[in-house]
């Protein structure tokens, strides 16, 4: 009797965690479908209707018959924004990384992941109120413009570029640079021509992921690009960006601007997933043929 | 031994405050074979890494004393001038993952100073045939390194390493990651390679340094205790700690 007791208890236990980490998954994934799937019904129509990606976006409007909607210059606005901040964060964010992995002198290096890791922690808006306090009181005609939008979303991508850098330089094994050195190649060739493209798969998933957050930030950009109905007029403009769009125009009370905002949104989910696929699937390739497994 | 390639004099390296070898003196004679021979932890790698200035690359790392190439001291040298002229083989088979063969021998070559491309060529052609390996992968010099054997990465790296042009050879226990057959080969190179280089070999097999060095060095908790030709080393050990070493009854 006592035997059966043990074994029914086991089993029950073994059926209530089963069903306990079941229900996890589900309110793990219950958000993304449940976004993925509002997304693509409310923003599914919109986003199809001819001249979505390429018109200016709409004016509030509650007839039925002014529904010009667009999110062309949102489009280009995030892309020229995270373009900005690409040419300054992968450069500073790898360097940086390079210089904590490989010219590590007491703590210096530790210092630099410990920074790097306080910095991604810190919340965006925080990012976006630093860039606009520096410029307000710097150089205030460029407050709010695509150079300031652009540098708070390279304060974004520096911390996950550089830690991410880090860790793909650590992949490296030493033997890697011990060989390379021995042959008196010079250290700075060792590290950029040797042990930086033998970590290059894993430095690009970093910056891809860097990429794909600043693509959706909108706190950061609410008081530097601020935000646009035009098309790009210059650096030194306001510019438009798809995550400012979806802010303003979620809040809307005209249901075109709220159309919109689906749109845009089901756009951004679309984007960034296809984006995410190809470039995976490139660093797969890019690794394969590193390691020679082709 | 007049023709002295390389002269070690009171070296000591240190790691920290540990001395992993102490007070060193001994002379490399061009175009030979020498051996250094001893149990693990002796500080055979250590030392070995002194010559070419790789054991500074670790941090709190020291080196206390002179090594003279040709007369020089290295150590008042760039080191990255004098890796080029005393060349490199590791333990483990290192070749470059992300290159192919023949980007691997000609690295080099490629990355120190720009040379011509058939100059190029015809430095990979002989390294790979010193390094015996030629045959095996002339028909695929474009595969990656990757898809060679341990035995042929080995010998790779002994390309690189000779494509370099050097004039001394240092190998860190070569064999120790591979099978009797590619060790057999590689002893076999090592035999010919001294036509051209001074080669210093590491080894914890005894027999591998009878087989291939025309000196044998013993060393033992981190000190030189004997150094001679292998012949007499091995059959008239002067000293006691020698003698027990190489009939096996410690180490």
């Amino acid at each position: 009797m006592m035997r059966f007791d043990h074994h029914a208890r086991r089993k029950l236990l073994s059926h209530g965690v089963a069903v306990l980490t079941g229900l996890c998954v589900v309110a793990v994934l219950y958000p993304l479908v449940s976004i993925v799937y509002t997304a693509v019904v409310r923003g599914g129509t919109v986003l199809f209707q001819t001249g979505f990606l390429t018109s200016v976006p709409p004016n509030a409007c509650s007839q039925v018959s002014c529904n010009t909607v667009g999110i062309g210059p949102n489009i280009q606005g995030t892309v020229i924004l995270v373009g900005i901040a690409a040419l300054i964060s992968i450069p500073v964010g790898v360097l940086a990384a390079v210089f904590a992995s490989e010219y590590r002198t007491r703590g210096v290096g530790r210092a630099i992941s410990f920074t790097a890791d306080v910095l991604s922690g810190v919340p965006s808006i925080i990012m976006g109120a630093f860039i606009f306090g520096y410029f307000i009181l710097v150089y205030p005609s460029l407050t709010y413009s695509a150079i300031t939008g652009g540098l708070a979303l390279s304060a974004i991508m520096i911390p996950i570029v550089t830690r991410t850098t880090e860790e793909a330089l650590r992949t490296v094994p030493n033997s890697t640079r011990e060989a390379a050195l021995a042959l008196g190649i010079s250290k700075w060739k060792t590290t950029l021509r040797i042990v930086v493209i033998s970590a290059l798969p894993g430095i690009a998933t970093g910056v891809l992921l860097a990429v794909m957050r600043a693509a959706g930030e909108a706190a950061p950009l609410i008081f530097t690009a601020f935000g646009s109905n035009l098309y790009y007029r210059g650096l030194d403009q306001p510019i438009a960006a798809l995550p400012l769009l979806i802010y303003d125009f979620a809040l809307s009370p005209a249901s075109n601007q709220q159309d919109v905002a689906w749109g845009a949104t089901l756009f951004l989910l679309i984007a960034i997933l296809i984006t995410n696929v190809v470039a995976r699937y490139m660093i797969h390739r890019l690794g394969r043929q590193m390691v020679g497994g082709a | 031994m007049s023709g002295a390639k390389l002269r070690v004099e009171h070296l000591t390296a240190y790691y920290g405050d540990h001395p992993g070898v102490k007070d060193i003196s001994l002379e490399f004679p061009d175009r030979m074979v020498t051996a250094i021979i001893g149990p693990s932890g002796c500080g055979k790698s250590t030392f070995i890494r002194c010559l070419n200035r790789m054991h500074e690359t670790a941090p709190r790392t020291r080196v206390e004393g002179k090594v003279l190439l040709d007369g020089e001291d290295i150590y008042q040298e760039d080191p990255v001038r004098i890796r080029r002229r005393i060349g490199m083989v590791f333990q483990k088979p290192n070749p470059f993952v992300t290159m192919s063969i023949y980007n691997n021998v000609s690295v080099a070559l490629r990355f120190n100073g720009h040379h011509p491309r058939d100059y190029v060529d015809a430095a990979v052609l002989r390294s790979l045939q010193q390094a015996a390996l030629w045959e095996e992968v002339k028909d695929r010099i474009d595969s990656p390194a990757t898809s060679l054997s341990g035995g042929q990465q080995q010998r790779l790296c002994i390309a690189r390493a000779l494509a370099a042009s050097p004039e001394v050879l240092l190998m860190d226990e070569p064999c120790s990651a591979l099978d009797p057959i590619a060790t057999a080969k590689i002893e076999d190179l090592v035999g010919h390679l001294k036509d051209d280089y001074t080669v210093v070999i590491v080894t914890h097999n005894l027999q591998q340094a009878a087989r291939v060095a025309d000196y044998t060095a013993f060393f033992y908790l981190g000190g030189l205790v004997e150094y001679g030709p292998t012949e007499d080393l091995f059959e008239r050990p002067k000293e006691h700690l020698t003698e027990s070493y190489i009939t096996g009854r410690f180490g």
